[in-house]
């Protein structure tokens, strides 16, 4: 019986080293990456720009790579020395295009059925019926993709993309037109699937949510590079570089210098310039690894700060700082502060808080932050 | 008052060869013209374009030119079966593809230059050739423009006049076209002849015009993706 794809391996892992410049006058750009990726889903996050798209394209074949090797297992299909580029149709790719790209006057079986050309009519129908089925998009198959909602049309450009049985999956953005819920429940059908096929996939994304949603391991890519790289929640949660912070919504972010470091008490207090030339603000943070003196960053997320409107006593916080609210604005359900407290902070509350506590402008507050949420970063 | 059915049906015949013939040559060519990064493809675009601005006096002397015993291609041809292409039907069908190349490759290439690239892209991840792309996606998703192709050409070469004449002279029932028997009439003064043959030009280009122009607005309808719902 003919298979679609050429046999591959169970389990196998892809493996690309890539470099490529686009030496485009002021605006040159050039990708540089080195990874592996495991069965299983890896999130690529990164701004626009960053060199997500530039990177799929090249393990897909879409473009070609200055130099490097891309190598699913064992299988070769870019080795740059060795001048072996598979073509984009033999290499079993699947990639999902971030506008989906779906046949416009193929049906949604005949979109499904595209990639199967080499197999025999009745099984091609039957493979095409059945991820359809477990898309649960069976129902549709006579429609033209025109006429399906955006979420159908996801599951159609999914289905179309797997049933071709690849050995790695790319996916650029493929649910960032959707809302939360039929998104989670298109998540939990890819999961589904890859729980019985065990493919790498490359889940290319801006969304935190869908990081957290999806992620067993995220990459963040930087001007083509791979700057930070682990679990969602070493990555997002405590990022240690300053953009990956700006990404996933570090509203604060400061310079700071290592003014005292207290072992015994497992913190240390950084000293951060104010506003005004000579005034600083000090702040208690975990103990890291850094000498008296030396500069990182520190972020703090704008909901993770208190709000007070008279001295907070006996609290468990280490850092409890006056200061005056600037301005107020109101971003859908919640409000964000402007508040000077040597430097300027932003903080966010519920519209119940600014009424409780009655904030205005030119208000005087106390801010209270916890170590925990003063997160230190590289720059 | 009467009309000339046998230079309708010459018209007719003449029109069905080169709009068919125009289409075999010109999906490759506009195909090229689309898809190719060649650095001097705007002289090809050029010169498929030429017909469009020349007199077809001037076009319908080179051919005559080329086309005569003087020449090679003349030579060659009188060689191998006796008689020049001037003044021939054949040598009408080999102006008349020149004159219409450009309304025929022109929106060809439209069509194919705005397929979706990234359909193209899609179909070679999927598996496809090249050339099973051409015939799956690029070819359905251009049918207005290659309809649009057909009929303009088709209805050109009804209705041409100077290349006719330079090529083909008025022969009846050889290169004698309906645009030539209306010119004949009005010099006869038969007004009512020529009233009643171009009165038919007329409605027959409509018609035709109108059907390129229902086809396209029907399939941008069928296929449009609305905004995601």
């Amino acid at each position: 019986m003919p298979t679609p794809q050429p046999a591959r391996p169970a389990d196998a892992i892809l493996n690309a080293r890539i470099t490529k410049t686009f030496p485009f006058g002021e605006r040159r750009f050039s990708l540089d990456v080195d990874f592996s990726a495991t069965p299983g889903f890896t999130i690529l996050f990164g701004e626009s720009g960053s060199g997500k798209t530039t990177l799929l394209n090249c393990i897909a074949g879409l473009a070609m790579p200055d130099a490097g090797r891309i190598a699913v297992g064992e299988r070769v299909i870019f080795d740059a020395s060795n001048d072996v580029k598979v073509p984009v149709a033999k290499r079993g790719v699947g990639y999902v295009l971030q506008d989906l790209a779906l046949f416009p006057h193929l049906t949604v079986e005949q979109n499904t059925e595209y990639g199967l050309a080499r197999l025999p009519r009745s099984e091609r129908k039957q493979r095409a019926l059945a991820m359809l089925h477990q898309f649960r998009i069976d129902h549709l198959r006579q429609q033209l993709p025109a006429e399906i909602s955006g979420g159908e049309r996801q599951r159609v450009a999914l289905a179309r993309s797997l049933v071709t049985d690849p050995c790695v999956l790319l996916l650029d953005e493929p649910l960032a037109a959707l809302d939360a819920a039929t998104k989670a429940k298109i998540i939990d059908d890819l999961r589904l699937w890859n729980q019985a096929h065990r493919i790498p996939i490359l889940y290319v994304t801006h969304s935190r949510e869908e990081v957290m949603a999806l992620g067993e391991r995220v990459m963040v890519l930087e001007q083509g590079r791979i700057i930070a790289q682990g679990s969602p929640h070493q990555v997002l949660s405590a990022p240690t570089h300053e953009s990956v912070a700006q990404l996933v919504g570090f509203e604060n972010i400061f310079d700071a210098t290592v003014w005292l470091v207290h072992e015994d008490r497992g913190t240390m207090t950084w000293r951060l310039p104010g506003i005004e030339a000579g005034m600083f603000v000090l702040l208690e943070t975990p103990l890291i690894r850094a000498e008296q003196g030396s500069h990182l960053r520190v972020g703090i997320r704008a909901g993770d700060i208190l709000l007070a409107i008279a001295k907070p006593e006996g609290l468990s916080a280490r850092n409890i700082i006056p200061g005056r609210v600037l301005s107020l604005e109101r971003r859908d359900m919640l409000i964000s502060l402007r508040v000077n407290c040597g430097v300027e902070m932003e903080v966010h509350v519920t519209l119940a808080a600014r009424d409780a506590l009655g904030l205005v402008e030119g208000r005087e507050v106390w801010l209270v932050i916890k170590t925990y949420s003063c997160h230190l970063m590289q720059k | 008052m009467s009309i000339d059915w046998q230079s309708f049906r010459l018209t007719i015949e003449l029109a069905v060869i080169v709009s068919a013939i125009l289409l075999g040559v010109g999906l490759p060519l506009a195909y090229w013209i689309a898809f190719s990064r060649w650095h001097w493809k705007f002289l090809v675009e050029a010169i498929v374009a030429l017909p469009i601005v020349l007199p077809p006096t001037v076009l319908g002397f080179y051919v005559l030119v080329a086309l005569g015993s003087q020449s090679p291609l003349g030579r060659w041809w009188q060689s191998l079966t006796g008689h020049t292409l001037a003044f021939t039907f054949t040598g009408l069908v080999i102006g008349s593809i020149l004159y219409s190349l450009p309304f025929a490759v022109q929106p060809f290439t439209a069509a194919f230059s705005s397929v979706d690239r990234k359909l193209l892209a899609a179909s070679a991840t999927l598996g496809a050739s090249p050339l099973r792309t051409f015939f799956r996606v690029v070819i359905p998703l251009s049918i207005p423009g290659l309809v649009t192709g057909v009929v303009l050409a088709f209805a050109h070469t009804m209705g041409e006049f100077g290349v006719v004449l330079m090529v083909g002279g008025n022969i009846p029932g050889v290169t004698r076209t309906v645009s030539i028997d209306i010119y004949d009439q009005v010099q006869a003064s038969n007004y009512a002849s020529a009233n009643a043959t171009a009165l038919l030009l007329l409605i027959f280009c409509f018609a035709a015009l109108t059907v390129v122009y229902g086809l396209n607005r029907r399939s941008a309808r069928l296929w449009t993706m609305g905004p995601v719902k």
